[in-house]
């Protein structure tokens, strides 16, 4: 909607959506802890409950605090707006909300972090909704894939458990022939990386919990809309584009245009599903992004030199880093992440499951902690944690096999980190 | 704030007369919503609309066409709510009638380049594809509340 491409992203990362408080002068955002909002008189609340204008009304729907958050990722994303929720799990479920019914289904990439795969497979088939699973290196099959009954796209830019770049502009040109949206999860390459927008993104979502945050502090979700949809232009969006009873008929997109999307999130999703991120949690968030980009650049660099040494060392079987010339996606990131491949990546041990226990239980520095994107390093055996649920082919599909650890690489000296890892496969590998 | 952020708050700020073209009184039509907001917002709301001819809608009976407007009445900003296609003879009709006015304003949705060329050629400011509701809601302050991107940026105090 804005044009705000004349700032910068360090400086945006920093002031968008936050205003010196007008009643105190506070610098920092306040945190508004507080349920409810004391309407001026009748007419405004009833125009308020109306949507007739924008205002806070209880918590569960919109909160100040939070409302800084949801401007702040939804710029840095190149979007008209945000809706902030729980957690990234949750945000999956606010994207998809509004587009699907019984019986639609969502083409998705087999390259997704392993609780995704279990939401999609599994959990989703409880509201009637199902998920098509497709290696999005096939874009024949994603054509075939997507029938009639299809409502949008899925994939992750930087893929969990890294390595893999999804081509996003191929995608998106598939979907845009579809009338479908692309939903893309931008959490492990964040805006400061990947801009998925710029690519043809329809939606973009987040776990904030991770490099957003930047230190593993609070669980939380963004979704983030384009406003470049047109959901009127096929009858498979009637949540957006026919009358919504509980508003007296009006109709989302109607209404409110390119804003549509998110008024439906705040307006339905969040007030009848309720995953609400509380205003603590927006304000953990909100001093995290402020330092976002330089944490990404640390965590980039950090993570090739850490996947150059890894490469060269006869103890290790391969490395799966889309940073390394090596890697088949290396090309991709010039043009999906251009700033770097994240600071995610899988390696092999040689000696298979039992080497990779024996690793991560001998690591002093490295977490063993089934979260990413936090400052400092963690690693986790994804076959026998994040990604224990699925097959085994789900699991090779996912880059999570037995044989293969994934790290986070955080922001600590390289030297220490490398050598935490070098003393640590040596116990791995005797 | 950009340039195009500023031509827009300015045209806000310098308007206190609209009149509308295509208003419903229909409550839940997104015409009504914006003219109901506007109004509230203290701009006098001039409804046109031939359907709905001698009704009242805030205040203002609905006329049933642009050259019915009372002479008198200084004009500031025609807003449209019709297709593209019929946008050509209403702006025409409104720069022979109203002579105070400074804007042509087309909703989202609506453009026609040529009533664009031939309102831009007699000095007017003109806006294609936006809402009012939606610019004054993001350039003062209000769609900040529900976390969308206002495109503002900044530091100074603005006490209540």
């Amino acid at each position: 909607m804005a044009d705000t491409e004349s700032y910068g992203f360090d400086t945006l990362q920093i002031h968008a959506g936050a205003r010196p408080d007008p009643t105190t002068g506070s610098r920092q955002t306040p945190i508004h802890q507080t349920t409810a909002y004391v309407f001026r008189d009748a007419e405004h609340a009833a125009a308020l409950f109306n949507l007739q204008e924008v205002g806070y009304i209880y918590s569960r729907l919109t909160n100040p605090t939070v409302a800084v958050l949801q401007e702040r990722i939804a710029t840095l994303e190149g979007g008209v707006g945000g809706v902030c929720c729980s957690s990234g799990h949750a945000a999956q479920i606010m994207a998809l909300f509004p587009l699907m019914s019984p019986g639609c289904n969502v083409v998705v990439s087999t390259r997704l972090y392993g609780g995704t795969v279990t939401q999609f497979s599994q959990t989703i088939k409880r509201f009637g909704w199902s998920a098509k699973f497709v290696d999005f290196d096939d874009l024949s099959a994603i054509t075939e894939a997507i029938d009639e009954n299809t409502r949008a796209v899925f994939c992750e830019s930087i893929a969990n458990p890294g390595g893999y770049i999804t081509d996003l502009d191929k995608i998106s040109k598939i979907s845009d022939k579809a009338l479908i949206p692309l939903i893309v999860d931008n959490t492990s390459a964040t805006p400061y990386l990947c801009r998925p927008i710029e690519h043809g993104a329809t939606l973009v979502v987040h776990s904030t919990t991770k490099y957003l945050t930047g230190n593993g502090t609070v669980t939380g979700g963004c979704v983030v809309d384009s406003g470049k949809f047109d959901w009127a232009s096929s009858n498979k969006f009637p949540s957006l584009s026919e009358p919504e009873p509980a508003y007296h008929g009006l109709k989302f997109f109607e209404t409110f245009g390119p804003l549509a999307f998110t008024f439906f999130g705040i307006a339905i999703s969040l007030r009848d599903l309720g995953m609400t991120m509380n205003p603590q949690a927006a304000h953990y968030t909100l001093c995290g992004i402020e330092t976002l980009s330089l944490r990404m650049d640390r965590h980039v660099d950090n993570a090739e030199k850490i996947a150059k040494w890894l490469e060269e060392d006869s103890r290790v079987e391969f490395v799966s880093y889309a940073g390394l010339k090596s890697s088949p996606y290396y090309e991709r990131v010039k043009h999906i992440c251009p700033r770097g491949a994240g600071g995610l990546f899988t390696f092999g041990v040689k000696g298979g499951y039992e080497a990779c226990i024996k690793l991560v239980d001998s690591l002093e520095i490295f977490s063993h902690v089934a979260n990413l994107g936090d400052a400092r390093s963690l690693i986790i055996h994804s076959a026998s944690t994040t990604h224990r649920q699925l097959t085994r082919e789900q699991q090779q599909a996912a880059g999570a096999a037995p044989d293969t650890v994934r790290v986070s690489i955080g922001i600590e000296s390289v030297e220490d980190l490398i050598g935490d890892l070098n003393q640590a496969l040596a116990k791995a590998t005797s | 704030m950009n340039t195009n952020d500023k031509r827009i708050k300015n045209i806000l700020d310098s308007t206190k007369v609209i009149a509308c073209v295509g208003v419903s009184p229909n409550r839940i039509r997104p015409s009504y919503f914006v003219l109901r907001y506007l109004y509230f917002k203290n701009f006098r709301v001039i409804p046109v609309n031939p359907t709905y001819a001698g009704g009242i809608l805030f205040g203002e009976r609905i006329l049933g066409s642009i050259s019915e407007i009372n002479s008198e009445v200084k004009v500031d900003m025609l807003d449209i709510f019709r297709k593209s296609e019929a946008v050509l003879p209403i702006v025409e009709d409104a720069l022979k009638h109203l002579k105070k006015l400074k804007t042509i304003w087309m909703q989202i949705g609506v453009s026609n380049e040529e009533a664009a060329g031939i309102a831009l050629k007699q000095g007017l400011e003109v806006v294609q594809n936006k809402c009012p509701k939606i610019e004054y809601q993001r350039l003062f302050g209000e769609l900040r509340m529900a976390g969308f991107n206002t495109g503002i940026i900044s530091s100074r105090l603005i006490l209540n």
